[in-house]
């Protein structure tokens, strides 16, 4: 945890402003695609650049390379809302963002890089008797699952967040609420670059602004990409394209079920510190925190139509703001500074699909919807297993492509809700 | 905001709408179907970069299903189209640079 983060739950006021250490001067080796790779990984976000990292790391597979069509973690590992928590219903989802949450908690000595890894805690509200019903099922599954999992009251949520208002003639009263206390944020473009500096340290080649355009596939088995800057051949190739995943998928020959959506997010300027833990309620679409300079970050649901515009309605952002203000009234005082959107791969049971594809050596890793931030080392570190050793890893043998064939689908949608 | 035009009713906002996903996908027989072909129906859409055909309903205002061609980079939309009836050919790939697909609603 960051000690620079010192504001104690339940209090408000100034601390001491964050000063970020200084960056080395290098961060990655920027280099030219070699001919052939060992395993080339598709995308070039965080989910990528751990993947990379845990072959590395874990697997000793040093001659990979990670191809990014845009810019080093451009698209949603910059876009979303940085909210890292595990406590998920279904047995399968709790133990994957569990392993994932443990990651983090050693993450930053592990990279040797700071990422503002800030345990403040998740509160999930509930503003129904049947809001309060499931989320204490949820509470009780979590406790069954080891997950550390709170359930509060109206009154020890104000205790924890001091400008929620908790009065009961709102229009979405809170009745009460889960808290996971290791729950919390990260600053997400330095996890992105944490994981690319030691990946690069540990010899993977990380080449932005390099398109793949097609794969080499020959009976049935993957022997390397066509990109915008030629052919490369690769051992094994995995996919982790996020929005772009069923394109990807669709080059390869094969058919996954994504759904690309927006999903935006906000900030305000920068202001005091007056919200120490990450507050999310799924009933009013809307999830905030206060990030360590002082802006505060609020996300939204997604758009209701498919689009790779990275943009939003209006009303989504406006829905999301009356909801903040019923429940923070002091942020009618706060302006929005920014607001924007990213591309986010939806799969039917809103979980994620990682694993092995129909053709050989082609593995893929999508489907983390707008969910996928907390799950970054996790996801990395499963993915990493799954293309070294051929199979998938205990964790992620239950999110296989196949789920939909067989139908052991993982049910996230009511238990995640919007607010992922 | 998207502005949708509802065959029946004219131009609208987005919000007196729900989305529908893809258009024209045909229920098949379940009972000649493989696992895997059933599968397919139940959980694979069309999900282009480009323009996609997609169904929307006017809950809001006349409660009818009908299509539309949309474009998912620039949002544009193009000609829309009643259930059961011809679904009209994919605009360009480029109309939306020269804006020759308008709304026909």
């Amino acid at each position: 945890m960051n000690t620079q983060d010192t504001l104690s739950p339940g209090t408000i006021g100034r601390r001491k402003a964050v000063t970020l250490p200084e960056q080395p001067p290098q961060l990655w080796r920027n280099v030219k695609p070699k001919k052939a790779y060992d395993a080339v990984i598709v995308g070039g976000g965080g989910h990528g650049l751990a993947t990379a990292y845990y072959l590395a790391k874990n697997h000793g597979m040093t001659n990979i390379a990670v191809l990014e069509k845009g810019w080093l973690a451009g698209g949603n590992t910059a876009r979303n809302t940085t909210i890292i928590r595990s406590n998920y219903l279904w047995d399968e989802s709790a133990a994957i963002y569990e392993h994932s949450l443990k990651l983090w908690e050693t993450l930053e000595e592990d990279l040797g890089y700071e990422m503002f890894f800030s345990q403040r805690g998740v509160l999930t509200l509930a503003h129904s008797v049947s809001d309060v019903r499931s989320k204490k099922r949820n509470f009780y599954a979590n406790a069954l699952n080891g997950i550390d999992s709170e359930w509060l009251t109206p009154e020890e949520v104000k205790k924890l967040v001091p400008i929620i208002n908790i009065s009961p003639d709102v229009r979405y009263p809170v009745h009460g609420a889960t808290y996971q206390p290791r729950g919390g944020i990260a600053k997400h473009d330095w996890v992105a670059w944490g994981f690319a500096k030691a990946a690069s340290d540990l010899g993977v080649d990380i080449i932005q602004g390099t398109e793949v355009t097609g794969f080499d596939i020959r009976n049935n088995k993957v022997h390397g990409v066509h990109t915008s800057q030629g052919t490369i051949a690769a051992g094994k190739v995995g996919m982790v394209a996020a929005g772009h995943s069923s394109l990807l998928a669709n080059l390869a020959g094969f058919s996954v079920p994504i759904q690309s959506r927006p999903l935006q997010a906000l900030v305000s300027p920068l202001l005091e510190q007056v919200l120490n833990t990450v507050v999310m309620s799924g009933a009013v679409h809307v999830y905030v925190s206060q990030a360590h300079k002082g802006e505060l970050v609020m996300g939204a649901g997604t758009d209701a139509f498919n689009s790779y515009a990275q943009r939003g309605g209006f009303h989504v952002i406006e829905h999301q703001l009356a909801a903040a203000l019923e429940l923070f009234p002091i942020f009618s005082r706060a302006q929005v500074l920014r607001t924007w959107g990213g591309i986010v791969d939806i799969a039917p049971d809103a979980s994620p699909i990682i694993g092995i594809t129909p053709v050989e050596n082609l593995f893929i890793n999508c489907g983390w919807g707008t969910g996928g931030f907390k799950a970054t080392p996790g996801s990395g570190w499963v993915m990493a297993h799954t293309i070294a050793t051929g199979a998938p890893h205990e964790l992620n043998k239950p999110f296989a492509l196949e789920r939909f064939y067989t139908g052991h689908l993982i049910d996230e949608h009511g238990a995640a809700g919007v607010a992922h | 905001m998207l502005n949708i035009p509802c065959p029946h009713c004219g131009l609208r906002n987005e919000t007196e709408f729900h989305y529908g996903a893809e258009a024209g996908v045909a229920y098949p027989d379940p009972n000649v179907l493989t696992d895997i072909e059933w599968a397919k129906y139940l959980h694979i859409r069309a999900n282009p970069k480009g323009w996609l055909a997609e169904r929307w309903v006017h809950f809001a205002g006349c409660g009818k299903w009908f299509n539309l061609w949309r474009n998912t980079i620039t949002h544009e939309i193009g000609l829309t189209w009643l259930p059961f009836t011809t679904q009209p050919k994919s605009p360009a790939p480029e109309s939306y640079r020269n804006g020759q697909e308008g709304s026909k609603a």
